[in-house]
This record gives C-alpha cells, structure tokens and sequence, in this order.
C-alpha cells in the first residue's frame, strides 16, 4: 500500500498562478555545494562550504577594497578602436559592441584610486566578462595611466589580474602591450613606489608574461589557474599528463612565484598590512 | 626539558627536590632544611656547569632540541605585524630558509634566517635547517627589495650549513651563497645579524654579512662543524671535542678576534630556559643595534662594512 495518494490527476494549477524561483537566487560552485547569492554576496563571494573563489569583476573588487566602497575611476572613457579591421566569425567592432552590452564595461579593466584602510591606492581590475580579460591596447593604456597617476601623486599601486592573455584582435598590438605596461611598472619601481600583484582565476597567458608576475609581491587568489600556457596547450603539446594541481596557486606559492595565497576575506588586511611594513607606516592590529 | 649529558647532575638534583617536595606534602615530616639544602645545592650545581662550558658542550647547546629557532622569535618579537613571503622567483619556495616583514616596535624589518624543525616530521619538512640555492635566492630578493624601499634587514642565523645535495650542486649551491655575500656587502639598508644557534660556514655566511654581527652565548660559528673538521684532519668523528677547542667557535672567541660585534646573553642554562627573556633581549638589541645604524646614509654605511670585512684576517707583513 503506497503512503500517498493522489486524489487529483494531472497538473491542475493555471500557468498564471505558477510560482517561477527567479533565475540568479542560488549558486553552485565547482564541486556542487549550493549557496544562497545573497550569502554568497556577504561572504566576499566565497562559496562558505568549499571556500571556492567564485570569479567576479571589478566591481566587485573594488567593494572588497576600496573604504564605503568609495573611489573616482581613471580614465573611464577610453574605448577600443579597430586599427587591424580584425574579422573571425565576428567583426571585432561588434564583438566589443557586444561585450559593452553585455556587461555595461567599456573593455577588460577598469582603473580606480580610493581609499583603502584610509591610506590612498590605486587599483587597476580587469573583467573577465569582457571578451576573457583579454589585453588589447586600451588595456594597455588605462594601466599605464593609472600607474602614471600612482607616480605622479606617490601612491602604490595594484593591479588585478583576470585575463585569458593578449587580445588576438589586436594582433602585435596587443604584445606590444606587455612592453608598455612592464615599462611603467619599472617607472614605479625606480622611484620606490610599490606595486601589488593579485592574481586571480584565470591569470594566463600575456598576462602572466607582464605585469601579474611583477609584483614587489604576488598574491594569489585560493584555487586560482595561474599559467603562461594554459593547461590545455601544455597537454596537446607535450602530450603528457598534467599533475595534479598543476597551475594552481597552490603550485605556483611551491614553485617561488607568488609570496602567498590570501582568501578574499583576508585581502583588503593583507594588502595594507604589506604596504604599511614595506612603507614603514604604522600598522594597527585589530584584535 | 631534555637534558644533555652534562646537565646530568642538575637533572638528579632537580628529581630529588620533587621528591623531597613530594614528601613534605604527603607526609608530616618536616622537610623545609632539606629543601633548602638541595636548593642551595642546585644553585651552586647549575652555576659551576653553566659557567664553565667548554666548546664542545656550546655546540651541544646551540643544537639543543628545545632551543627556539628563528621563526620563535620572529613571531614573539613581531606578533600579528608578521608577514611572512615566500618563493625566490625562479624554482621553489625553499622551506629553509624563511623571510617576510614585520615590525619592531614602530620599525619595519625585513627579517630572513633559516629554519629548523621542532620533531621528525617538520625537520624534514625544513631540511633541518639546510637551505637549497633557491633558499639564498629567496633571501635575497627580499633584501633587495628592502633595500628598494629603505627598510633594514635582519638575518636570523641558524644552520648546520648548506644543503650538500646534488640538486643544490647542479643549481649553483655556491653561486647563490658568493652572490649573496657580494651583494650583502654593498646593500645601502643596515644589515643585523644574529647568530641564534648554529652558524655553520658558508650556508651561514650566505645571509650573515653585516654592519652589526651578533652571536647568542650559546651559539658557534665556524668555517665547519666540530664533527666534520675531526673526520678530516683527525680521520675520525672521536675527536669533535678537540677539533672544537682548535675551532675557536664559541662567542668568546669569535669576539676576541674580533669576527663579532657582540654577545648576548643568555638566561642561564641557555635561550631555552627561559624563552620570553631571550626573545626580548634579541629584540632590545635588534633596536639597540638599528639605533646606531638609522642615521648613517647609505654611503657611510656601506663604506664602513667594507672596511670592516677589508680588516679581516691575521697575517705578518
């Protein structure tokens, strides 16, 4: 004998009285945990049970850092033009059209100087979400700006990375802008200014070959993909299997590239508890 | 407590005074003149051992198990100001040798020094103590960028020596440790060097130049351990107390020829006994060290290091 039983056949509820769960109220990280958004939201979005590092943009970052999540952005206004007059199955006008649309960026960074703990920092956070965090030549420029503004006013600067590497659209332009940007940071590095790196995930490619591994220190973020190749490539290359962990972090903090892994949460504290030291500015202690 | 071979008699008196101590609670017997007589005794004990220690019992000492080891008192001294880095860059980050900032007081520090485990599983963990090339490199990338910045090292030192493996070898074991030297003599930020335990030749010196050299009492320092200058020159590990007189390598004689700017004391007994002292102590004379230092600018400095290193040696005409 069942335990239930149904007195009613078939689906009598209307279609307009049908309750919909709105899209975006739960998260499921990698390994299956599931959140609620709004605790995902409150906790650095950082999945609680997995401590999994969800990817999240500039915005978000700057909330993280930046004190009353107040700061006046650099240079917001300088958009991508088409110098090669680049075709895939797209016209690159209209994928970075599309982009714009999409995630409301004007391209993959965005550059910011504010308060952080109350002493001043310049940040400078790319966006995945906007054609990969891929690097053309207004990412290119808008870091080099914000590190001009870190050297002209003398505050440190940090830079975080979220990037598949070089944008292909832009061809050598795009390369050329790991020169600029390495000239910038050697600018800063002369006249004593010091200069943060965050790698988060994905931190690949051109990327990695310029500014992310220049840091007076890296950090990187729990989990992070940190890579020049990426996995894939150096699979079909060498046609070997990759060890476990390779890439991460994790592997990367083994192998002396990063100075230390920092979970969200601790971010903000451990960027200016560097700087204070290194700067030899007072640092207080927050029991 | 471990006790060493020497520290025998103090151990049987210090049982018997909790024997006695025991039967004075569990029985009526008055036991107060004895107490005192052992007590007496055990002063009289501790302080002919502690003060005549040959060179040998030194090193024996300077390796006691319980002896704190440099992260101990980077950790007491700085406290949550503590941030420690990692990573040379270039192979690995090597788990011997240590480095981050912290602060003393209101003074930042760029602190490196090797590191030893405290049982089995962390002293392989640290390499005993013995740091790869890439430990070398590790500390001097982060002296160079204390020296970007103007902050002041200090090199906490604590190593049977270098590690002697064939991977340090194929990485230039001995072009990290020459690079390190050259560029410790010319660093335009004062450098601090505390001997704490074992300060073993080359490996030691990889991080050991500096305007202030500071050896704990209980500490050596040597162009090579007691046990391998026996097994060379006398052809046997037998006579390490020997080659420990010949060596010279105790704090007393290092100042004499004038090696080492100073010695600090230890609580006696050695750092062991008593570890809040000693790391206050290495932290007043950490300060005390940078008091005489902070003004000099970068030249003076520098300069004044060279000399000191050009002093060296004993020669006729």
């Amino acid at each position: 004998m069942a335990w239930f039983k149904r007195d009613k056949k078939g689906i009598t509820t209307p279609t307009e009285a049908k309750k919909d769960t709105p899209r975006g109220l739960w998260y499921k990280s990698p390994t299956g945990k599931v959140v609620d958004t709004d605790q995902l939201k409150n906790n650095f979005y950082v999945s609680p049970e997995d401590g999994y590092h969800v990817r999240i943009g500039s915005n978000e970052y700057f909330e993280i850092l930046f004190d009353n999540n107040e700061f006046k952005e650099l240079n917001p206004n300088i958009v991508s033009k088409d110098p090669l007059k680049f075709e895939d199955t797209k016209k690159y006008t209209d994928r970075v059209e599309a982009a714009q649309k999409k995630t409301g960026l004007k391209d993959a960074v965005r550059t910011a100087v504010g308060k952080s703990k109350g002493n001043d920092l310049v940040v400078a956070c790319m966006d995945f979400a906007f054609i990969g965090g891929s690097m053309g030549s207004v990412v290119g420029e808008k870091i080099a700006r914000a590190a001009d503004y870190s050297l002209k006013n003398n505050i440190p600067f940090m830079i975080i990375s979220k990037s598949g590497g070089a944008r292909m659209m832009e061809a050598a332009l795009s390369l050329m802008q790991l020169a600029k940007t390495s000239a910038k940071l050697a600018q800063l590095s002369d006249a004593g200014i010091p200069y943060v790196s965050l790698c988060t995930d994905p931190t690949t490619g051109g990327t990695t070959a310029s500014f992310a591994m220049l840091g007076d220190i890296n950090i990187g973020e729990p989990g992070a993909l940190i890579a020049f190749a990426g996995p894939r490539v150096v699979r079909d290359t060498t046609g070997k299997e990759l060890p476990e962990g390779f890439q991460t972090a994790e592997f990367l903090l083994e192998k002396g590239f990063l100075d230390f892994i920092c979970p969200r949460h601790e971010l903000k504290d451990k960027v200016n508890l560097y700087l204070n030291l290194i700067l030899n500015r007072k640092v207080e202690i927050s029991a | 407590m471990e006790y060493l071979e020497f520290e025998l008699p103090i151990k049987e008196l210090e049982e018997k005074l909790q024997q006695t101590l025991a039967i004075g609670q569990e029985s009526d017997v008055d036991v107060s003149a004895t107490i005192k007589q052992i007590e007496k005794k055990l002063k009289a004990t501790r302080k002919d051992i502690y003060a005549n220690l040959t060179a040998w019992q030194r090193v024996q000492m300077s390796r006691h198990p319980s002896r704190p080891y440099t992260l101990d008192y980077i950790k007491a001294i700085c406290g949550d100001t503590w941030l420690e880095l990692h990573g040379d860059r270039n192979v690995k980050d090597d788990k011997a040798m240590i480095g981050g900032l912290g602060k003393i007081g209101e003074q930042s520090f760029m602190f490196i020094g090797q590191q030893k485990g405290f049982n089995t599983k962390t002293r392989q963990y640290r390499n005993f103590g013995m740091a790869n090339p890439e430990g070398y490199r590790k500390a001097l990338r982060l002296m160079k960028s204390a020296e970007k910045f103007g902050v002041p090292v200090v090199a906490l030192v604590d190593t049977p020596g270098a590690y002697p493996g064939l991977e340090a070898e194929e990485r230039g074991q001995g072009e990290a440790i020459a690079r390190n030297i050259l560029e410790m003599t010319r660093l335009k930020v004062p450098i601090i060097v505390m001997i704490i335990g074992e300060g073993a030749s080359g490996g030691a010196l990889g991080i050991g130049v500096g305007d202030k050299v500071v050896m704990l009492e209980n500490t050596w320092y040597s162009v090579i351990s007691p046990e391998s200058c026996s097994s060379i020159l006398w052809r046997s590990w037998e006579y390490k107390e020997k080659a420990a007189d010949a060596l010279k390598l105790t704090s007393t004689d290092m100042k004499k020829l004038k090696l080492v700017d100073e010695i600090l004391r230890e609580p006696q007994g050695g750092a062991h006994k008593d570890r809040e002292t000693i790391f206050k102590s290495v932290a007043d004379c950490i300060l005390r060290q940078y008091d005489d230092l902070k003004d000099l600018d970068s030249k003076e400095l520098v300069d004044s290091r060279m000399d000191k290193y050009a002093n060296m040696g004993v020669y006729k005409g």
